[in-house]
């Protein structure tokens, strides 16, 4: 593995102001996603997980901290190479129903990038390209004058990742590409994105909500609350050895789909998020955490390497 | 012997429109006993939600039409309730849960009027408004809510607190047979286990039967008794969870569904995918549904219906265990 993350954020920051205050939408997070690798992020909705991804791309403005492609700042560059950088880093959208342009077809749907970067030109090359990349993702060939409304979430999915992979990134942020798809299908999708992984070598931020999932694919886990990192770890030793208790409640939180292992009220977490306007101090885990002491909320609590490579921030591993 | 609540007997639904006809619900057989939890897991367009609503008549009358089957509700066949009856039945026998708490309330009128709305509906004991309103109170207790919030607003309460008020509103008739259509799917995971932990412990004290509509087998292991497993309008699984979870036979789609789901206690480099996708409900294949998706199809799975394998309560229709010994 590269010594040298492709991605690297450096204390990141993103705050939304609000007439109640600013809204810590992502506060100083620090990851590093290597090459040919895949981070998946996770978390509630409102944790700030698909901020963080757009403000990697550069869809929303930081507020603070560095982003680093290949060592390069994205956040301090022109608008020009923004748009050479785009062909790098690319994003697939939850949604496949609302993300593509009801009145484009298939074949102009994933022609659009390309013209868009002008990284091909030519009537011809551009439609050969775009038959290899329907060729890559599954969809057959009689499908290019479909438009979306004729085909299915997981067929809609496909052009997502079509369109993402149409200008050779090698970075692409995927944020709850499977959501919105029923379980034969998301097999399919995630089988997709895994194949084109090992063949291509990309490099994949997975943001999900859906922890069996993220097992799945994700080589390293962020676990997201409330705007901050909280647990950062590889994938095998998070479910193995979780140490952040919302971590742990997280994972019990799971219906299992087996039967010796019925839910009791006891097991589950109480409480509902906080609200991420003008958090208070401390870990913002606190008031639902049922292993909270007096010094929770006393300072900040930041990120620490327990074991190689786990990283946890919680006042017991302090 | 537990006493049989609701039963539902070759259900068939369809939707007519000048264009085309869809065939939603095929031919389905349950019942649901009485303190008992049903399952129905299958993916969309799978006739899930068709089900539940043919029960309570909600179907809509210009397109839709049971075009067969019985529907029997504590002995009485639904088809041929009147108004009253109906009107009896539906919030007070049976009261039903939507997917989406968001669109299910009325947001401009307070949480405690819309509770109380259902009582003063079916008020047999003729509560007074005094009652009513100290009866609201109790049923928010009940789901977790302080009973002073019962002045606020749905906008005011978060994704999960919009699902207990539905709830609430749900229980207040204290119904025998609860319909909960996905009741988390809009839901986040740690406020899923929540609604779930106290939908099991309230289905105890109420002591009412569920009928649970879900994707998620997870949902289905946690809360279920019995499980129907519904393909293109036919359940092709049927049986107690021990069956259906821990059963020596099943459904090649039962199968592909479990091996689908991605494992959290064991690493697989891939999921077992299945292919292609469901019928599409206009034109259903011959013989059985599942017949092009299924990685053990025979040529006679293309031609003819396939017949019931039953061991016990288990009932699996599939060519493939024609020549197992019952």
């Amino acid at each position: 593995m590269a010594n040298i993350p492709l991605i690297e954020t450096v204390h990141l920051k993103k705050y939304f102001s609000t007439p109640a205050g600013p809204l810590h939408a992502v506060d100083d997070v620090n990851l590093k996603i290597y090459q040919g690798t895949t981070l998946g992020v996770v978390g509630e909705s409102g944790c700030g997980k698909s901020t963080l991804g757009r403000v990697i791309l550069r869809l929303i403005e930081a507020t603070d901290g560095q982003v680093l492609f290949n060592g390069e700042n994205v956040l301090e560059q022109s608008k020009h190479r923004i748009k050479e950088l785009k062909k790098e880093m690319q994003i697939i959208f939850q949604d496949p129903y609302s993300s593509l342009d009801p009145r484009l077809s298939v074949s102009e749907l994933i022609a659009e990038p390309l013209l868009v970067t002008k990284s091909i030109r030519g009537k011809e090359a551009i439609n050969k390209r775009v038959s290899e990349l329907m060729d890559t993702v599954g969809l057959a060939e009689r499908l290019a004058v479909a438009y979306p409304h004729e085909l299915d979430g997981g067929r809609r999915q496909r052009i997502g990742v079509a369109r993402a992979l149409a200008v050779n990134p090698k970075f692409i942020v995927c944020d709850e590409p499977v959501s919105a798809l029923d379980v034969s299908i998301q097999a399919q999708i995630l089988n997709l994105l895994m194949d084109l992984q090992k063949d291509m070598g990309l490099t994949y931020m997975f943001i999900t909500h859906d922890l069996s999932v993220v097992k799945h694919i994700s080589h390293e886990i962020a676990v997201m609350y409330l705007g901050q990192n909280v647990e950062l770890a590889s994938s095998d030793e998070l479910f193995r050895n979780p140490l952040h208790p919302y971590t742990k409640a997280l994972l019990a939180s799971i219906p299992l789909p087996k039967l010796n292992k019925r839910m009791s009220q006891q097991e589950v977490i109480h409480g509902e998020l906080t609200s991420p306007i003008n958090p208070k101090p401390g870990c913002r885990f606190a008031a639902r955490c049922p292993e909270r002491t007096e010094a929770c909320t006393k300072e900040n609590i930041p990120l620490k390497e327990i074991a190689p490579g786990h990283f946890v921030s919680c006042v017991k591993y302090m | 012997m537990a006493k049989e609540l609701l039963k539902i007997e070759n259900l068939k639904v369809i939707y007519k429109t000048d264009m085309e006809t869809v065939y939603a619900v095929n031919g389905i057989d349950l019942s649901i006993n009485e303190q008992e939890t049903l399952g129905l897991v299958g993916e969309t367009g799978a006739g899930k939600t068709s089900t539940a609503l043919a029960i309570l008549r909600l179907l809509p009358d210009r397109t839709a039409r049971v075009t067969d089957g019985k529907i029997y509700f504590q002995g009485q066949d639904v088809a041929e309730m009147d108004d009253t009856a109906l009107r009896e039945m539906r919030g007070g026998k049976i009261s039903m849960i939507f997917q989406d708490p968001m669109t299910s309330l009325n947001p401009v009128i307070t949480v405690g009027k819309q509770i109380a709305e259902a009582l003063a509906l079916h008020n047999h004991d003729n509560k007074t408004k005094e009652q009513i309103e100290e009866r609201v109170e109790e049923i928010l207790e009940l789901v977790g809510i302080p009973g002073n919030r019962k002045n606020d607003y749905p906008h005011q309460f978060s994704g999960g607190m919009k699902q207990r008020v539905v709830i609430a509103i749900a229980l207040s008739c204290n119904p025998q047979l609860l319909i909960a259509d996905e009741p988390t799917t809009a839901l986040d995971v740690t406020i899923q286990a929540q609604v779930l932990a106290m939908m099991n412990e309230l289905k105890e004290k109420l002591k009412t039967s569920l009928l649970m509509i879900t994707h998620d087998m997870g949902i289905i292991a946690q809360t279920c008794e019995k499980v129907g497993v519904m393909y293109a309008g036919e359940i092709i699984e049927y049986g107690s969870v021990e069956d259906l979870f821990e059963g020596k036979y099943h459904h090649p789609y039962t199968e592909g569904l479990f091996n689908s789901i991605p494992n959290i206690e064991e690493k697989r480099d891939r999921l077992e995918q299945i292919d292609g996708l469901m019928p599409d409900p206009t034109n259903l294949p011959k013989g059985c549904k599942f017949n092009p998706r299924c990685k053990k199809c025979m040529e006679i799975c293309k031609e003819v219906d396939p017949p019931v394998y039953q061991d016990g309560e288990h009932k699996i229709r599939c060519h493939l265990f024609s020549n197992v010994n019952q």
